[in-house]
């Protein structure tokens, strides 16, 4: 058992009002708030430690350097990753996925071959791989996603076919807050001979991950999700696949040698970290994490099912809501409709109230068209988020569903 | 026929409408109420020539010109946004162009509701006002 208000007392925005009301924080599928041992990591680096990397002879540098390579292997744990190197610092999820994209397209693929994705992708888990199809002559092909919104893993067989070369999948939906069977589903692509990306951007915070376990490619996360700060994420990637991969972007601190007639590359992890990079995020993402080890995965998990699973209740009991994905495996996040009410709307009067939620088509305008809704109200749950807050959540769409029917 | 009130007198009655309410709901519920008074825009039109398109809710515009002015029929499918075309159509709806390009429309800062027509919101307001002024500008084009 966690002690959700010791842990609400390190979140300074938490005691902030919002239309002279208390905030009721529910929009963390979009981003967390930050705890104080996050900001102090943030300005002990400023204060202390701030120096360019991997150059410098001089202390600072050293620490620096010390300090950004400490977190690189602190996240590889986290994820239980092979090698340190197989962690890539990268701008956030999207950045991730489209060095794969690109990367992967370019020695991977060719006309004719097909890359699968799923009907519940995040827009930056679709467009990268439209555009690399287009550029390759590849095909893009798509899993459905059943009505309660969880993928039918029987199509999922028959779309796997001697041309798919990867399968790019969600851990967890960010709208349907659906919980994919990576397992399962790297077992049967990889029977194939297919390669898997993992976008984990709503997972990492929510759940534990096990990248060995799961058996995937790739894995990508962003920073701000997870508690730490934004412009800051994550590729995982299997140290052969990156090895391969050709250059991405390229510059300072990714070369072995220069000169006007040939340039050589270094090795993983700095082959895909041109230029100087954002230190300051690599390391306070680190910081991020030991504080989430701190109150132990399981005990985050465990809390915030427990809230989801109160505010799917409590929803269920006021009439005309539609509650969108109840998928099997859910986590961190609710999407719902009160009748024919525009989300937008409701979106408005519960910002009134101080409650602040996502609506909208959360970029998954494919699914929305799916399940023929124009967009979903959505509570995203982190560990600081309380059952009284679930319940000013429930009274306010009761208001909201008064005022706008 | 009566008298048609100028834009800033039509500005100035929504202003003190709108002070009655010291309570944000009651101000919403107000705002949802003047929706339901829209000139809708005939359901042939809802279309997408007449879409102005918002990240979250959308709005259908059409403008008809007459008479030297223009009279505009309206939809939107999220019901607050729809209260605050009703608000900006009453100041802006059977205007001449030129009354139309010259509106100021500082009123919205004095009933609190400037957040909704801030360029950030989702809601396609912003986007429909600059096409009511795309409107009156093609228009004034032909009178002249």
């Amino acid at each position: 058992m966690i002690d959700v208000e010791q842990i609400r007392s390190q979140f300074p925005i938490l005691n902030r009002k919002v239309n002279n009301q208390s905030l009721v924080y529910f929009d963390n599928g979009a981003t967390t708030q930050k705890p104080k041992f996050v900001l102090d990591a943030i300005q002990k680096y400023y204060s202390e430690i701030n120096a360019n990397i991997h150059r410098g002879v001089h202390t600072l540098s050293q620490e620096a350097t010390d300090a950004y390579e400490h977190s690189r292997k602190t996240i590889a744990d986290f994820i239980n990753a092979e090698h340190a190197h197989e962690i890539i610092f990268t701008r956030g999820t999207t950045e991730s996925i489209n060095l794969v994209a690109s990367c992967f397209g370019k020695k991977q693929v060719n006309a004719g071959d097909e890359i699968l994705v799923t009907e519940m992708e995040h827009h930056s888990n679709i467009v990268p791989w439209q555009l690399m199809c287009e550029e390759r002559g590849a095909k893009l092909k798509v899993i459905p996603v059943n009505d309660n919104g969880e993928l039918n893993l029987s199509e999922l067989k028959n779309l796997l076919t001697a041309k798919t070369k990867l399968l790019a999948l969600t851990h967890v939906s960010n709208t349907l807050g659906t919980v994919n069977d990576l397992e399962e589903i790297s077992s049967l692509a990889h029977k194939n001979g297919t390669a898997v990306l993992v976008d984990g951007a709503q997972a990492i915070a929510h759940t534990e991950v096990d990248v060995r376990d799961m058996d995937c490619d790739f894995y990508c996360f962003s920073g701000h999700k997870m508690y730490g700060p934004t412009g800051i994420g994550i590729l995982y990637g299997k140290e052969k696949f990156l090895n391969e991969f050709p250059q991405y972007q390229s510059g300072g601190g990714m070369i072995k040698e220069v000169s006007f007639e040939q340039t050589t590359f270094t090795n993983l992890p700095y082959k895909f970290e041109a230029g100087t990079p954002n230190i300051e995020g690599g390391i306070v993402l680190g910081a991020a994490v030991e504080w989430m080890k701190n109150i132990g995965m399981k005990n985050i998990s465990a809390n915030e099912n427990e809230l989801l699973q109160y505010a799917l209740e409590q929803l269920k009991t006021i009439d005309g809501i539609r509650i969108i994905g109840e998928a099997k495996h859910h986590a961190s996040a609710i999407s719902f409709l009160i009748g024919n009410i525009h989300p937008y709307d409701v979106g408005v009067i519960l910002d009134k109230l101080g409650i602040a939620v996502r609506t909208g088509h959360h970029c998954n305008q494919p699914l929305m068209k799916r399940f023929n809704i124009p967009g979903t109200v959505r509570a995203s749950f982190a560990v600081y988020n309380t059952m009284e807050e679930v319940d000013k959540l429930i009274a306010g769409v009761k208001q909201a569903k008064k005022m706008l029917s | 026929m009566s008298e048609v009130k100028s834009i800033s007198a039509v500005e100035e009655d929504i202003v003190e409408e709108f002070e009655l309410f010291d309570d944000w709901m009651d101000k919403y519920q107000h705002l949802i109420d003047m929706g339901k008074s829209l000139p809708l825009i005939d359901s042939q039109f809802k279309n997408d020539d007449y879409i102005v398109k918002g990240c979250q809710s959308q709005v259908w515009l059409k403008g008809d010109y007459a008479d030297r002015k223009i009279h505009f029929t309206c939809d939107s499918d999220a019901i607050i946004t729809k209260g605050m075309i009703a608000v900006l159509l009453r100041v802006l709806n059977d205007r001449t162009p030129e009354e139309i390009i010259n509106a100021k429309l500082e009123f919205i800062d004095k009933i609190n509701l400037k957040e909704h027509l801030t360029p950030t919101r989702a809601n396609g307001l912003v986007s429909m006002l600059s096409k009511i002024k795309t409107y009156a500008l093609a228009f004034s084009g032909k009178t002249s």
